[in-house]
């Protein structure tokens, strides 16, 4: 029974390949995602690990999550301190650090080396061992800076800027100078392999880095303790602390590189979760098409499974032999899946490089949860689409081996219905729970996730259902157009509406998606256009698309230049409120509220300033604050008590709940840096002299761009889109595998109706007309699926852009044009999907095709 | 060397029978009649034919016998197995161990050899053919060198023979060969009763054919002739020629009636 099984199974490899291909992208997706992060992960532990000393004294933090102040922390530890740690017991030497995450270099070609966010740490020299005993940064070539004005760059970005040792090298920086220039004296490697995930290496000489970072401060960022060999890490943390003055604490390096990497490890979750949505679409789209498939294959050989039920198998038999069918396409295609997850992280690597988070030469992380994964996820889904069918070949009466009238008994439709309706209800009900953000956590986005499934299965359940009239509307003018042909091809895709719809139903779910996603991006721009239209006073604004910081001078700067009313400079960062991290946002409130305008709702915004707080009134509403009351707010250097003094509406411009001012930020212990600056014209100022001055003033400073108002909401809008294009390219994958369902349903057909074929052909039908009737029948089966697809999909779109009402995606914008576009791609889908079977119908020999069984 | 045939099981002297059996088809205007009130003995070791026009009842009555369908009323007993009542596990049970098939159209597994084929019910009940046993079916039935072939490879005749040695080869109590000729020349035609009617005379075993070839059922021992759903007429040691001369008698009634 086993081997006749695995024998049907082998005997038909080509469906066995249509239908492994869903799972096989499916599995490609988890696989490559988990390789990919892992990899991620893995680079970043090694930097950690690379530069994490034995003992990390620094100021102390002011809660357990450290990583999230990783960058902007601004306090130092006085430099004396070097010299008192070398003398405690246990230590064999201390090194002051000096770093910076804002230096940029600018190539030769004018442009800053390094993009995407991706950080460009600058740091004195020194040749402390990090806890694993390697030196984290290596002459390549050249020597160490010695003085002032001296730098070395890491061998990567050398080459990408085009310089070589001797160069002087311009370079950008957040600090007090925005622009400086030094010889470059040598080009260095850091840690053994080179790879700084897209950031960028400056290495000054250290008297250079406090001058240049530190204000000129006798002070280090932080000291790096080593351990005499026979010491242990946490012995001599503890002897450390006993000499460490107040506010400067000493850790152990092994829990700060795990503190740091349990940051990323966050930060990437994110990430990890997005591509596993998409791989999560691929394999519910792929479950359609197995579940077809192998109904089909069932159907096909009803003759011999009754066979087999005659000679004696019981009904458990057959129904296994059909599992162990799926058992092995699942097994083959999630192996080819993990092999082309490797692919796909090779390939999501060089994507990845291209946009400045560089991998370098990191080889692939295979984990074995992601090989069990892989597996897991591909049996599942196989057996879960083939139970179905699997069911249903045991119904299969052994009297069925020896007439020909005998079909599989099916169940009602009616009970189809009531499934239907009840999975779309309590789908609608978990979308609404989620959309109103009931729990906590992720737990609205699984509801909201588990909702769409839930229509998604009710519409698929109901499709055969619906799916008939629908079917004799769409097809209504075939005959009109194509005489017989069409008549044929109209009654051919009423024939089996479970089918049709099945497979409808797969292509329904990628267009959903789409349309959803082009509602709420349209929906987005729109909303972005009238914000700026009706927010924005300001002129110009200066800043840069990924929002790195730079120097405040900048705005300074602009100030000065003529025709220039007034300048607003905006920041961000992050504090803690009860625990829990809060973007914040710091402006002077007089030219700010003047620059973008902002409902106010209580209290006086116009009187932030040290020791006072704006609170957005959802913000208030959740803390229980009112004008006048305290919040706590925890920053590097510690928490400080600030009143509220105002409240009021979101607004997208502020873009946080939380507004401090510039000097209560740098208080508590956050660099003063500006991510954009709001520029506004004299009235009576020439709009031409002007622009041209404030470019002027921003030449030599590549990390930031001026933007009048309509550059600017391009500038907003160009996320959207480039965010929209991936989507589009990711849900493309599921759309190809609906592709494949259609070829496999129609290819199929034509072989169940190869007897009806012959008939046609012998009695006088051209291949011409045969292919047209296959092709009608592929498109009517794709329109069908694009309209529920499309249908579902404004469902949907809507829905979100109410629930995301609140969040700036303030005005509905149904892109009909678009939607009709898709709805003729689908039946040009069709038209592709048909191709194949269409031509494997004509090519039958007449006689031969009249003459089978 | 000799074979010895396979041991023949004490009683009782009927290998399958029926009592009074009736099936109908469908309910109202649509119903039909395919069996009324058979009652019907197949003795141990014979081979008997059933004959009868298109629509006699003769496929409906091997198939409620076969454990394959099941019958509206009356009672059907294979070897000391009463049929009625049992669910679909013993029906099933019952054809593995103690029923063969021969059908009209083969009905090999396209996938397998034809040695897999022969050995499937017994891979299906989980059991080891007896390799004495099947060398010799496999001999006598001439497919030794097309053991290793695939239906597709080999003839309507040599499709037939396979299908015949599938049916011995577990040595069932019984074999039900559904118009085992129905497809193939008179050539393969003679080739496949000889064994079937050898399977009889030299290894004890119960065969009962559908056929309505007159010349098939001259092989047989008895012939029974249904009409209507109902036994008209049997002959013992039938000819060719009197099948016939018989069956024209059938043809002609049925036109008048």
């Amino acid at each position: 029974m086993v081997r006749a099984a695995l024998k049907s199974l082998l005997a038909r490899k080509l469906r066995l390949l249509l239908s492994g291909f869903a799972v096989v992208l499916g599995v490609a997706f988890v696989a490559g995602s988990l390789i990919f992060t892992d990899t991620l992960e893995r680079s970043f532990e090694q930097i950690f690990d690379q530069t994490t000393p034995d003992v990390v004294v620094r100021p102390a933090s002011t809660s357990a999550a450290a990583g999230s102040f990783t960058g902007a922390d601004a306090r130092t530890v006085p430099g004396d301190l070097v010299a008192t740690l070398e003398r405690v017991p246990g230590v064999a030497r201390a090194d002051g650090n000096v770093s910076s995450q804002g230096v940029y270099v600018v190539g030769t070609n004018g442009r800053v080396v390094g993009a995407g966010g991706a950080p460009g740490i600058a740091v004195n020299w020194n040749d402390a061992p990090a806890a694993d005993g390697t030196q984290a940064v290596t002459v390549v070539e050249g020597r160490v800076p010695e003085r002032a004005g001296e730098v070395a760059i890491d061998l990567k970005t050398a080459a990408s800027a085009g310089y070589g040792v001797g160069d002087t090298v311009p370079l950008v920086s957040t600090g007090e100078q925005p622009q400086l220039s030094a010889e470059l004296v040598g080009t260095v490697r850091f840690g053994s392999t080179g790879n700084l995930v897209g950031a960028t290496l400056t290495v000054f000489e250290t008297g250079a880095a406090q001058d240049l970072f530190l204000g000129g401060a006798e002070a280090f960022t932080d000291v790096a303790v080593t351990t005499e060999d026979d010491v242990g890490a946490a012995e001599v943390a503890e002897s450390v602390a006993a000499v460490l003055p107040d506010g400067i604490e000493a850790r152990v390096g092994e829990d700060v590189a795990e503190e740091n990497q349990t940051a990323v490890q966050e930060g990437l979750g994110f990430f990890n979760t997005f591509l596993l949505v998409f791989a999560a679409v691929a394999l519910v789209v792929g479950t359609f098409l197995i579940l077809n498939t192998f109904t089909i294959l069932v159907a096909q050989r009803t003759r011999e499974l009754a066979l087999f039920r005659a000679l004696g198998a019981s009904r458990r038999q057959v129904t296994g032999a059909v599992l162990l069918e799926a058992l092995v396409t699942g097994v083959l295609a999630a192996t080819t899946g993990l092999v082309l997850g490797f692919g796909l992280a090779q390939g999501l690597k060089a994507l990845f490089g291209t946009i400045g988070l560089d991998l370098g030469q990191a080889g692939l992380v295979l984990r074995p949860q992601t090989a069990l994964a892989a597996y897991v996820v591909g049996v599942v889904v196989t057996l879960i689409a083939a139970y179905v069918p699997a069911r249903h070949a045991a119904r299969v009466p052994p009297v069925a081996a020896m007439r020909d009238d005998v079909s599989v008994p099916t169940a009602s439709l009616h009970r189809r219905s009531v499934t239907g309706a009840a999975l779309i209800a309590l789908g609608a009900l978990g979308m609404a729970l989620g959309l109103a953000g009931t729990g906590s956590g992720s737990t609205p986005a699984l509801l909201v996730g588990l909702g769409v499934l839930g229509v998604f299965l009710g519409t698929a359940v109901l499709a055969p259902v619906i799916g008939p009239p629908v079917v004799r509307v769409l097809a209504a003018p075939y005959p009109r157009w194509f005489g017989s042909t069409g008549r044929l091809a109209r009654e051919n895709a009423q024939r089996n509406p479970r089918r049709t719809a099945a497979t409808a139903s797969a292509l329904m779910i990628g267009l959903a998606l789409v349309t959803a996603m082009s509602v709420l991006g349209a929906s987005t721009s729109d909303s972005i256009d009238r914000l700026v239209d009706d927010g924005l006073e300001a002129d110009y604004v200066v800043s840069n698309a990924v929002q790195v910081p730079f120097s405040t001078s900048v705005a300074r700067d602009l100030a000065a230049v003529d025709g220039v009313d007034e300048v607003a400079a905006y920041r961000v960062g992050f504090g803690q409120v009860g625990g829990q991290d809060t973007f914040l946002a710091a402006f002077d409130s007089g030219p700010m509220l003047r620059a973008v305008t902002v409902e106010p709702a209580t209290g006086d915004l116009d009187t932030l300033g040290d020791g006072t707080v704006l609170l957005s009134d959802d913000r208030a509403a959740v803390e229980g604050l009112a004008v006048g009351d305290t919040l706590e707010l925890t920053l590097p250097a510690g928490t400080q008590e600030l009143e509220v003094a105002g409240t009021f509406a979101t607004n997208q411009f502020i873009g946080a709940p939380v507004v401090v001012s510039p000097e209560t930020l740098e208080e508590g212990g956050v660099a003063p840096a500006d991510n954009l600056v709001y520029v506004t014209r004299s009235p009576d100022a020439d709009p031409e002299a002007v622009t041209a001055g404030l470019e002027e003033a921003l030449t030599g400073l590549p990390t930031v761009t001026l933007k009048d108002q309509d550059a600017f909401a391009a500038e907003q809008r160009a996320p959207v889109n480039q965010l929209l294009a991936i989507v589009y390219a990711l849900l493309g994958l599921a759309i190809v595998i609906a592709a494949l369902g259609i070829v496999n349903t129609l290819a199929l057909s034509v072989i169940e109706r190869t007897r009806e074929v012959g008939l046609l052909r012998a009695v006088g039908m051209s291949r011409r007309q045969l292919r047209t009737m296959v092709r009608l029948e592929a498109v009517v089966i794709a329109v069908l699926g694009a309209l529920l697809g499309v249908a579902l999909g404004l469902v949907f779109g809507i829905s979100l852009q109410r629930a995301l009402a609140g969040q700036g995606i303030e005005i509905l914008s149904v892109p009909w044009g678009q939607l009709f576009l898709f709805l003729v791609a689908a039946g040009l889908v069709g038209v592709l999907a048909a191709v194949w079977p269409a031509r494997r119908a004509a090519r039958l020999d007449v006689l031969r095709a009249i003459t089978t069984e | 060397m000799t074979t010895k045939p396979p041991p023949e099981p004490e009683q009782p002297a009927t290998a399958a029978r029926a009592v009074d059996l009736t099936k109908v088809y469908g309910s109202g205007e649509t119903r039909v009649i395919a069996l009324d009130g058979v009652s019907v003995d197949f003795p141990r070791g014979r081979f008997t034919a059933i004959m009868g026009p298109s629509g006699s009842g003769k496929s409906t009555l091997m198939h409620c016998m076969a454990a394959l369908d099941e019958a509206t009323s009356g009672t059907v007993v294979v070897g000391d197995v009463d049929l009625t009542g049992l669910g679909d596990r013993d029906l099933t049970r019952l054809r593995r161990d103690r029923v063969g098939f021969v059908f009209q159209a083969y009905n090999l597994v396209p996938t397998l050899t034809a040695r897999e084929n022969i050995t499937l019910p017994l891979d299906i009940a989980g059991r080891r053919p007896d390799p004495t046993w099947f060398d010799h079916v496999v001999s006598i039935l001439g497919l030794g060198d097309r053991l290793d072939h695939k239906p597709s490879e080999l003839s309507g005749g040599q499709q037939q023979r396979v299908a015949c040695a599938r049916a011995l080869v577990s040595r069932p109590e019984i074999v039900f060969a559904d118009e085992p000729t129905g497809n193939l020349d008179s050539h393969s035609s003679a080739e496949v009763l000889s064994f079937l009617r050898r399977s009889v005379r030299e290894y004890g075993q119960t065969v009962v054919m559908v056929t309505h070839d007159p010349v098939a059922a001259s092989y047989a021992d008895r012939v029974l002739f249904l009409a209507d759903g109902r036994i008209v007429d049997e002959m013992a040691g039938p000819t060719a020629e009197a099948v016939l001369e018989r069956m024209k008698h059938f043809d002609q009634a049925s036109e008048v009636a």
